[in-house]
């Protein structure tokens, strides 16, 4: 029976794993040196904060996998074989494997600041680093104040993580606002001013120049590049994203670049080895996508795709119009299609927000064309699947505009704002014509 | 995995969960209680209005104060932060004297209220008497234990279900809710009968449905209805109309939850005093089981029961009335077995194996006895008398589950256990729900990132991230529609609609976002 090995139980590699079991009858072995069973990464943060117990994480029973025939094996794998096609592991013993998929997901991305290697200095990625959380920030007694470096969707976990235990955050960001690399200014000031009134001390234009330690080797405070001042901390969170977890293909002959090189049917330079997740670099882009995406929902696609291909059905990975979600401590996020903060030079903007300065939409359109190329919603639930029709319908904004209500995901009795988004629109855009 | 077990759930430090205000809000709120307790060892207060005013005074007033230190003046949100931190609502010391001081009240209510101060002669002593006063005001008479016990009720659902709305505030659904259970408590179940009883009527709570209450059609009841003129068969026909037209029919528009989470007093109680122990029902499979098993049996004890009571109260002399026990017997059987045929012929392929079995099974022990008892001609229905039979079904169900296990193991065991395994009227309400309501809980798309939020917080210990990752529709019996699912989804993924049967039921194998060729390839075929 063939025997298929998967490196990395998160949502990439369980993905593949399930859907490779309703398709056939190979052996199926996944190995993690993370967590016994898989559980969902983006709900690390509510067992800080007390909405989830461990056990909760977990999407699927224990007894789940044998009845599945799924094997599971905790261990590291440290060195890979490809020609006699064998795992090595760093526990010791080692593993053959007909087909090896990799799905070894991300590791915290840092900028080599001085004092990086002090106790205390942390990411938000992982199992471990949730327990290092839990260690070096339990309560505000020993931990009355923690730095923040970088402004993403971790930093911004972070921070709502830390205020539930009435831990004082200084959240320094590279940016003017929260988020701006990707959230247009309207949004991310919107969301700067939300994070600021949940009592985060959001340092904007502020980058880190060190961090300093004390004679324990915890870290004692930081020191920011711009005007050299001193925040004491005793713990400090790096959020400056992810990159791919790949340091153990070194030497392998996998090709990598800054994630492991795939093709569109996800297979790396060495034959029955593929790759998924957000370890992997497309070696071309897929239209508006980036080589690297570190997204839930991407590393689920790649698992279904890859799937199929192992199963006699090769399917070229083509995932469909871009989407993602994210919720800002008490403001829910989505995004449908492209909207882009620096704009392209054909896109133009409409954006809404309103006046309790909780919700607010933009909407990208083709300024020649009047195509809609997408939405973000902040503070509005919007329908995934009407969107992506009126994206593959290639609808105009207008259309959209006059069309909301349709896509409209609220639950019952809340209020709309169609009206006044419609009224918003037809004020104050004199070009497309109603 | 022990160790982080360990670390992370039940050691982690809670944020100050209590601040000054709050505690001082408690300490009101206990003082009431404390009124009640003196009154209970029979201290005899000098004006009992004024004393009685002054215990629910302050329990609403500690409660409110609590309430409003709580959650006012802070963001508007899902507010979850260090529930399984805290003992209260994480099984610890607290949250099991809670519920030993509940289990003991429930006893003594049902089975010794004499130690509340009930006398078989004279008058009303105890804390009992304390409630005199009130009693009087509304329905002319000295208290009960029932008066004490549906007075307190109301008043947890009001206190309570203000804190709830406080918490939820943002949510217009969960808003409009919680009003709705609080006006049906107060004016459906504890006002209109009670002034019924003033008016010498008989006493009848609109909103307390047969099967859930048990006695509608008991023999007493019964004569009640038919000696009290126009109101009183009025009062009979919207009984039987409101379980054979009226909930069908309402179920059929907006699934159960238009009686479980908007109507129903058990569920009030769960939805606004139990909210804080809805994360403690258990998910897994088993318990699924379980509760399919259990609440179904029960709902076979109380037909049979209700035939067996029905059967005995009426005659057998045709010149009397043409409803005989020989017809009604027969007209019974036959009602159940056209239920079970519709479903069978329609419905069969949405039915589980062991649902099949179950159905069967339980059909057949209902015709079974049903026919024995008519061929035996003893009138004896599972060789008890029909009163015997109640008075059975009284003790085990009506007290011991729903009462004592039901509202006593809130702190343990989560607000719904009752709800969940044993409330025929849940059941009944279930089945129209799963196979005939425009009902269901619709996910978004490919949105769902398996968190786990909304299978933690379900108080039905549904699965309902299974169905979300799954990008498939929450279809289940169980579900009371309380909404806290979708409140509590971090990415918008839930929504409670009322919409066409065509689709209802859907199962997609692949998620919208990927290519559309592979969701076409794989979901239709």
């Amino acid at each position: 029976m063939e025997h298929i090995v998967i490196i990395g139980n998160g949502i990439s590699g369980i993905t593949a794993a399930r859907h490779i079991r309703k398709h056939s009858d190979k052996k199926i072995t996944v190995i993690s040196a993370e967590s016994d069973y898989f559980f969902s990464r983006t709900a690390l943060m509510y067992v800080y904060m007390g909405h989830m117990k461990w056990d909760h994480l977990k999407p699927y029973e224990d007894w789940f996998w044998k009845k599945n025939r799924l094997e599971l094996k905790k261990a590291y794998v440290s060195k890979i074989e490809t020609d006699t096609k064998t795992l090595h592991f760093q526990e010791g013993g080692s593993m053959t494997y007909d087909k090896l998929i990799i799905a070894s997901g991300s590791t915290t991305n840092t900028f080599g600041w001085e004092g990086l290697e002090s106790k205390g200095v942390l990411g938000m990625v992982t199992k471990q680093d949730l327990e290092q959380i839990e260690t070096y920030a339990p309560n505000n007694k020993e931990c009355p104040r923690a730095v923040l470096i970088g402004g993403g969707l971790i930093g911004v976990e972070l921070a709502e993580m830390l205020r539930t235990r009435n831990i004082e955050v200084t959240f320094l960001i590279r940016e003017e606002n929260f988020w701006d690399a990707v959230l247009p200014e309207g949004e991310a000031a919107m969301i700067s001013r939300h994070i600021e009134s949940h009592g985060v001390d959001l340092r904007n234009n502020t980058n880190l120049d060190k961090i300093i330690a004390n004679d324990e080797g915890k870290v004692r405070a930081i020191i920011t590049k711009e005007t050299g001042e001193e925040i004491s901390c005793s713990m400090v969170g790096i959020c400056t994203g992810v990159k791919p977890n790949i340091t153990f293909l070194e030497g392998s002959g996998i090709e990598t670049d800054r994630g492991i090189l795939v093709n569109r049917k996800l297979e790396t330079n060495i034959q029955d080895i593929y790759a998924i997740g957000d370890c992997v670099q497309q070696r071309e882009a897929i239209g508006n996508r980036k080589p690297i995406e570190a997204v839930w929902y991407t590393g689920r696609m790649m698992g279904e795709t890859v799937a199929q291909t192992l199963c006699g059905n090769p399917f070229e990975y083509n995932p469909g119009h871009w989407f993602n979600s994210a919720k800002f401590f008490d403001i829910e996020y989505q995004t449908y299609g492209w909207v882009f903060s620096d704009k392209k030079e054909y896109e133009a903007h409409f954006h809404w927000r309103h006046q309790d300065d909780t919700k607010c939409i933009t909407i990208a359109y083709n300024k020649d064309t009047h195509e809609f190329l997408g939405i973000n919603t902040f503070g509005i639930r919007m329908k995934h699947e009407v969107f992506d029709r009126w994206l593959s319908e290639h609808q105009k904004v207008d259309f959209v505009i006059r069309n909301l209500k349709q896509a409209n995901f609220d639950p019952e009795f809340y209020k709309h704002y169609e009206k006044d988004i419609f009224n918003s629109f037809k004020e104050n855009l004199q070009q497309p014509q109603l | 995995m022990s160790k982080i077990e360990h670390n992370m759930s039940m050691t982690g430090d809670a944020p100050a969960s209590v601040s000054t205000t709050q505690k001082i809000a408690s300490a009101l709120g206990l003082l009431g209680l404390f009124i009640l307790l003196l009154a209970l060892t029979n201290v005899d207060f000098p004006n009992k209005t004024l004393f009685l005013s002054l215990s629910l005074g302050l329990i609403a007033a500690g409660t409110i104060v609590f309430a409003n230190d709580a959650y006012r003046g802070k963001h508007a949100g899902i507010k979850n932060d260090g529930v399984w931190l805290k003992a209260f609502t994480n099984r610890g010391l607290s949250a099991w004297v809670i519920g030993i001081g509940l289990t003991l009240f429930y006893i003594v209510l049902y089975w010794f209220p004499e130690y509340l101060g009930l006398n078989s002669e004279g008058g009303n002593t105890g804390v009992i008497s304390l409630f005199d006063p009130l009693s009087k005001l509304i329905n002319g008479n000295p208290a009960s234990q029932w008066f004490v016990y549906g007075t307190l009720y109301t008043l947890a659902i009001l206190v309570f279900g203000y804190k709830f709305i406080l918490k939820y505030r943002h949510n217009n659904y969960e808003i409009l809710r919680t009003f709705s259970v609080m006006f049906f408590q107060l004016g459906f179940a504890f006002l209109i009968p009670e002034i019924l009883i003033r008016l010498n009527q008989p006493y009848f709570n609109p909103a307390n449905l047969w099967p859930l209450n048990y006695d509608l059609f008991a023999g007493y009841k019964i004569d009640e209805f038919f000696s009290s003129g126009t109101l009183g068969l009025m009062m009979f026909a919207f009984g039987i109309l409101s379980i054979f037209v009226i909930s069908p029919i309402l179920t059929y528009k907006y699934g159960k939850r238009w009686y479980c989470s908007w109507v129903c007093g058990c569920g009030g109680l769960a939805e606004t005093a139990g909210d804080p122990y809805r994360h403690l029902s258990d998910k897994s499979q088993f318990a699924w089981k379980v509760e399919r098993w259990v609440i179904h049996s029960v709902l076979v004890f109380v037909v049979v029961m209700t035939i067996a009571v029905v059967y005995s109260f009426l005659g057998d002399d045709s010149k009397d009335t043409w409803l005989t026990q020989d017809v009604f017997l027969w007209g019974a059987a036959g009602f159940l077995t056209l239920v079970f045929a519709l479903i069978m012929i329609f419905k069969r392929q949405e039915l589980a194996k062991d649902a099949k079995y179950g159905a069967i099974g339980y059909f057949v022990i209902i015709t079974a006895i049903i026919g024995m008892n008519y061929f035996s001609g003893n009138n004896q229905i599972f060789f008890f008398q029909g009163y015997q039979l109640r008075s059975w079904y009284g003790f085990l169900i009506g007290a011991a589950f729903s009462g004592v296990i039901g509202v006593g193991f809130y702190p343990i065991f989560g607000n719904r256990v009752w709800c969940r395994f044993g409330c025929p009227m849940a059941a009944v309400l279930g089945m129209q729900q799963r196979l005939f309501s425009k009902f269901r809980i619709t996910t978004n798309g490919g949105q769902c990132i398996s968190c786990g939020n909304c299978s933690t917080y379900c108080e039905m210990g549904i699965d309902v991230r299974a169905y979300a990752q799954k990008g498939e529709n929450i279809v289940r019996s169980s579900c009371v529609g309380c909404g806290i699912c979708s409140a509590v989804c971090p990415r918008g993924v839930l929504k409670l609609e009322n919409g066409s049967q065509d689709g209802r039921i859907n199962s997609e194998e692949v998620l919208l976002g990927n290519d559309v060729d592979l969701m076409d390839f794989l979901n239709q075929k």
